[in-house]
């Protein structure tokens, strides 16, 4: 048997001219000497689904997630060298942007949304409150490239990260050598660029919030109060905001009062009226970090929301908009619109909602500015 | 052997080349090896299939040039007042748009499709390279019109990026420049047309045309892919080998705003991803006509 393989080998050998097809010929430069990087293990937690993001396509590897890191905090990625997408993607906020319900990018420009929370995005199957884009590696591009968010084009930005390290600038970040670790070859591109963020991304995973040791047995991580909460939760809210997501990645009309730029939502992605008002429900997780809320950041407080969706304020108006797509959910027969909910039932809702506070996912190291600061 | 075969292998077998980059020729060698190699081989045959296919032994090439022109005038940038059917004057900043999906039609037997990685194109006014396009292989004989999409096809605008380089890439070069990509819905833009007038009503005096819209990745929508039809009429264009024919177009980029529907600037300052971007979709694919043909 042997025989017959080396002879098969030969064989190949002599055919080699042939199966080339004469195109090694063209390139007869040895290729320079590769880095591997560092492969990196992605785990979701248990009882979360499955990941949406193809990591098949995109291995994690050390390198390459701190590259994404770098990247994430770096203002290179805007027209003013001073946007990064930390700067409305804040670790403290649970990668919200604290206090602003519109964020302004570059030139202090103004958007129309408030800025959602970066977590678990490796579980979501469409991204942005109108959900356009299903594809992570396609979200970056986004706040790039809107002119009141970065301001810059990605092609640009490519051009800046290949001529670092500047001379004399005061953060000396050496992206071909980043690439280099990361990718193997000191080419920079954008397909590049994105995997690497994707891969950041990938790590920002939540799930060691209170909540999370009670669900994996510690039935004393939650006080009787939360745990109350925790039931009326279930009751009345987790039709949308469902599994351990906390969101079940659809688009609803909440019965907002259509805000003054009559922001259309999910509709003006698909141009379906069935659409219309609608926005991707939130998750929740981290929602005590990451006020103000709804998609505009209208309600700076949680009581606020849940008022909203109680309907119950003295000396107000229905405060729930009703147009033909409001959520059916919010409109049962024979009832007031809105849900249900006493006083101390919001209190105790609201309690567990804070459970969900994840302190070590917004200290972790890992996910913060790696000293190139743009999150101010 | 393994370099040899790289660009081949990467595409259909990358796996199988693992065991034989490592140590795999030291070891013991195995029927496993064996099917391996048998596997590496085999796709280095099945690759040598992209190699373009054997050409018909007489072909030539067509020149397509698009001159863009407002009415009877010239269209030049920034510069020149035009009116439209709705009596409003304007001036043009920018002026873009794609044609792909190119066919030939034949006077006698069967037409000719430029293969299709080979036939998407950004005609840009600010950019006169862009305006003249070179097809070549074109079988020779005799041709009677033209046909294009104006814009991208549904199947290429969601392929992988691998599959839309060059002029398509999203990222780098013209299309990323012109910003004809629109990343929050993600999807081309077939058409962009910028400019001035008095009749605007944003803020800026500017309008904003830019149409687009490939009809959905996850459900059905906004379908502004347009085939422009070209009938030559009297004339023929005469492909022979070896030799370039030329063939001249005109976009009468005042048919953007007059057709079946008027567009006014003052009632549609801004038109992007809505409903009525269709309308003008449907006054544009109207708007290309012959100039004329050189046959050399």
């Amino acid at each position: 048997m042997k025989k017959a393989i080396w002879l098969f080998v030969v064989l190949l050998l002599l055919f080699q001219g042939t199966i080339s097809c004469n195109k090694t010929s063209e390139n007869p430069k040895p290729e320079p000497a590769k880095n591997t990087p560092t492969p990196l293990e992605w785990k979701k937690p248990a009882y979360f689904p499955d990941p949406v993001y193809d990591l098949s396509k995109n291995p994690l590897t050390v390198e390459g997630v701190e590259l994404g890191r770098f990247l994430f905090y770096d203002g290179i990625l805007s027209r003013t060298d001073k946007i990064g997408c930390g700067t409305c993607h804040q670790q403290q906020a649970a990668f919200t942007h604290h206090g602003h319900d519109l964020s302004h990018g570059v030139d202090d420009q103004l958007g129309t949304r408030n800025s959602p929370s970066v977590q678990n995005m490796a579980f979501s199957s469409s991204f942005f409150w109108d959900g356009g884009v299903h594809d992570l590696d396609l979200v970056p591009p986004v706040p790039i490239q809107n002119e009141v968010e970065m301001g810059e084009r990605v092609g640009n930005v490519v051009e800046k990260l290949r001529k670092t390290p500047v001379a004399g600038a005061a953060k000396q970040v050496n992206y071909p050598k980043m690439f280099n670790a990361a990718f193997g070859t000191d080419e920079i591109n954008a397909d590049r660029m994105m995997k690497a963020l994707s891969q950041f991304m990938m790590t920002m995973v939540s799930a060691t919030s209170r909540y999370d040791y009670f669900l994996q047995g510690d039935a004393s991580a939650l006080t009787d109060l939360e745990k109350q909460g925790l039931t009326l939760f279930k009751q009345n809210c987790a039709s949308c905001h469902a599994s351990e997501l906390f969101t079940d990645l659809s688009f609803r009309n909440n019965g907002l009062i259509p805000n003054k730029i009559n922001d259309q939502g999910r509709y003006a992605i698909t141009l379906n009226e069935a659409d219309r008002l609608k926005f991707k429900v939130p998750s929740l997780r981290n929602v005590g970090l990451t006020a103000p809320y709804m998609h505009d950041g209208r309600f700076t407080t949680l009581e606020q929301v849940l008022n909203h969706y109680a309907n119950d304020q003295n000396g107000s108006k229905d405060s729930i908009f009703v147009s033909p797509t409001l959520d059916p959910l919010l409109q049962k027969a024979g009832q007031k619109r809105g849900i249900k909910l006493s006083a101390n039932e919001k209190q105790s809702i609201i309690a567990f909602l804070k459970t969900l506070n994840d302190e070590q996912f917004i200290n972790d190291k890992r996910f913060s500015d790696p000293g190139i600061g743009t999150s101010l | 052997m393994i370099t040899l075969n790289r660009r081949c292998v990467s595409k259909s077998a990358s796996a199988p080349i693992i065991p034989l980059n490592s140590n795999g020729m030291k070891k013991t060698f195995s029927y496993l090896l064996l099917s391996t190699v048998t596997v590496v081989f085999i796709a280095a045959i099945i690759c040598c299939t992209d190699d373009p296919l054997p050409l018909p032994t007489t072909t030539g090439s067509v020149k397509l040039k698009f001159d863009n022109v407002m009415g009877a005038k010239d269209l030049k940038l920034d510069t020149d007042t035009y009116t439209n059917a709705a009596g409003e004057d304007f001036t043009v900043s920018k002026l873009n748009y794609y044609v792909s999906n190119i066919k030939l039609i034949a006077a006698a037997g069967s037409n000719f499709t430029v293969p299709q990685d080979s036939s998407y194109f950004l005609i840009r006014e600010g950019n006169v390279d862009s305006q003249q396009i070179t097809i070549n292989h074109v079988p020779a004989g005799n041709y009677t019109g033209i046909e294009f999409v104006i814009g991208i096809d549904s199947l290429r605008s969601v392929s992988d990026a691998s599959k839309r380089t060059g002029i398509l890439d999203k990222d780098s070069g013209p299309t990323n420049e012109e910003a004809m990509y629109w990343d929050w819905n993600p999807g081309y833009i077939f058409l962009k047309l910028e400019g001035n007038s008095d009749s605007a009503t944003s803020a800026n005096g500017k309008f904003y045309y830019h149409i687009g819209g490939f009809g959905g990745l996850t459900e059905k929508t906004l379908n502004n892919i347009r085939v422009a039809k070209i009938d030559f009429g009297s004339q023929t264009a005469t492909v022979s080998q070896n030799a370039v024919t030329r063939i001249n177009l005109k976009a009468d980029i005042l048919k953007v705003f007059n057709g079946p529907t008027k567009l006014s600037i003052k009632e549609n300052t801004s038109v992007m991803f809505m409903p009525f971007s269709k309308n003008i979709a449907d006054n544009y694919m109207r708007m290309f006509s012959l100039d004329q043909i050189n046959n050399q």
